[in-house]
């Protein structure tokens, strides 16, 4: 069971307070009618599934019941910050990369070869 | 002065009132205080209840103003007046539950209403919606800690504090309101689920109902 700090209410509550709610910091195009129907389809559709560092989104829901951003390691599934809405991260993938005191340290190295393979590929 | 309609939810006619526990005590019983009692329920039904969102300040003002009662500013605030019976609690940044004897929530809102002018803000009563029952007793925070994953012991649960949280797998707001009495905001629809569920924890600490 994880203990989950919720911004709002400014405390520490149990896991099960809490639903998930997807990858967070998505912006809708600003005009829907006049985009690419692929810009469109990856807004909708299309989820970053990273191995590493990810900014989710979280709602609070037998609490405040307050939508809050929450950045997790995915590998390790240690929470690294919570933060509100509007707010920036301040953990992201290319900061905890020069983060000495990783935990996962391996597996930060492991996602940052893989980025760099996936830049080989598109190159 | 607010253009939007109010409902008096209080009927002119006396009819008959029954609380969200009618049916349970009818089902269920309701075991008598004893001397070996170390806990004991109280339910206080039919007070009004009107949830109040918006902004802090404006709301603030206007409480003040109105009941001469503060918002509280810290999460999970629970402030009362001085007769004890009119409270307000925080239940989210822009959210608090303001519960006053029953029969005044209908003039409170107005009057509400008229100190807010058009300021973008909503009131509800949802007062048919939820009951109150007190938990008192020396065990009482032994009985909660069955319920809930909140740490409810008596030396970090401060006084003047409540929380809503996952209670008995569903969720009620928990506030302590003197250093002896914990109380339960429960939704109507499932106070019969929760009490059964109360009867059944506080058993074997001999747990009676005033009636």
């Amino acid at each position: 069971m994880f203990h989950i700090y919720c911004p709002y209410c400014e405390e520490y509550r149990e896991e099960e307070e809490f639903h998930p709610k997807g990858q967070a910091h998505l912006s809708r195009p600003e005009d829907p009618d006049d985009c690419s129907d692929e810009a469109w389809g990856d807004y909708l559709f299309f989820r970053d599934n990273p191995r590493g560092i990810h900014h989710e989104m979280w709602v609070h829901a037998q609490g405040c019941r307050k939508f809050f951003n929450i950045t997790r390691h995915t590998v390790t599934y240690e929470i690294l910050e919570t933060y509100k809405m509007g707010e920036q991260p301040t953990i992201t993938a290319e900061t905890n990369t020069a983060r000495p005191a990783a935990t996962a340290s391996s597996a930060d190295d492991r996602a940052a070869t893989e980025v760099k393979g996936a830049q080989g590929v598109q190159a | 002065m607010s253009d939007i309609r109010q409902f008096q939810t209080h009927p002119e006619v006396e009819i008959a009132t029954e609380s969200p526990l009618a049916y349970s005590r009818q089902r269920s019983g309701a075991p008598a205080i004893t001397v070996s009692s170390q806990v004991m329920l109280r339910e206080r039904p039919f007070q009004g209840h009107l949830t109040l969102r918006g902004g802090a300040i404006v709301l603030d003002e206007a409480l003040r103003h109105v009941l001469g009662l503060s918002l509280p500013s810290q999460p999970h605030g629970l402030n009362h007046d001085d007769s004890g019976e009119r409270s307000v609690q925080w239940l989210a940044p822009d959210e608090w539950l303001l519960i006053v004897p029953g029969g005044e929530e209908f003039s409170l809102e107005t009057r509400l209403r008229d100190a807010l002018g058009d300021a973008h803000v909503s009131i509800v009563d949802v007062s048919g919606g939820q009951t109150v029952i007190d938990i008192e007793g020396e065990m009482a925070h032994a009985v909660l800690m069955k319920f809930t994953h909140y740490d409810v012991d008596p030396t970090v649960f401060p006084v003047g504090k409540g929380v809503t949280t996952g209670f008995a797998k569903t969720s009620a707001i928990l506030r302590r309101s003197s250093a002896s009495r914990w109380e339960l905001v429960v939704r109507r629809s499932f106070a019969d689920y929760l009490y059964r569920w109360l009867l059944d924890a506080g058993e074997e600490y001999g747990i009676g109902v005033e009636r």
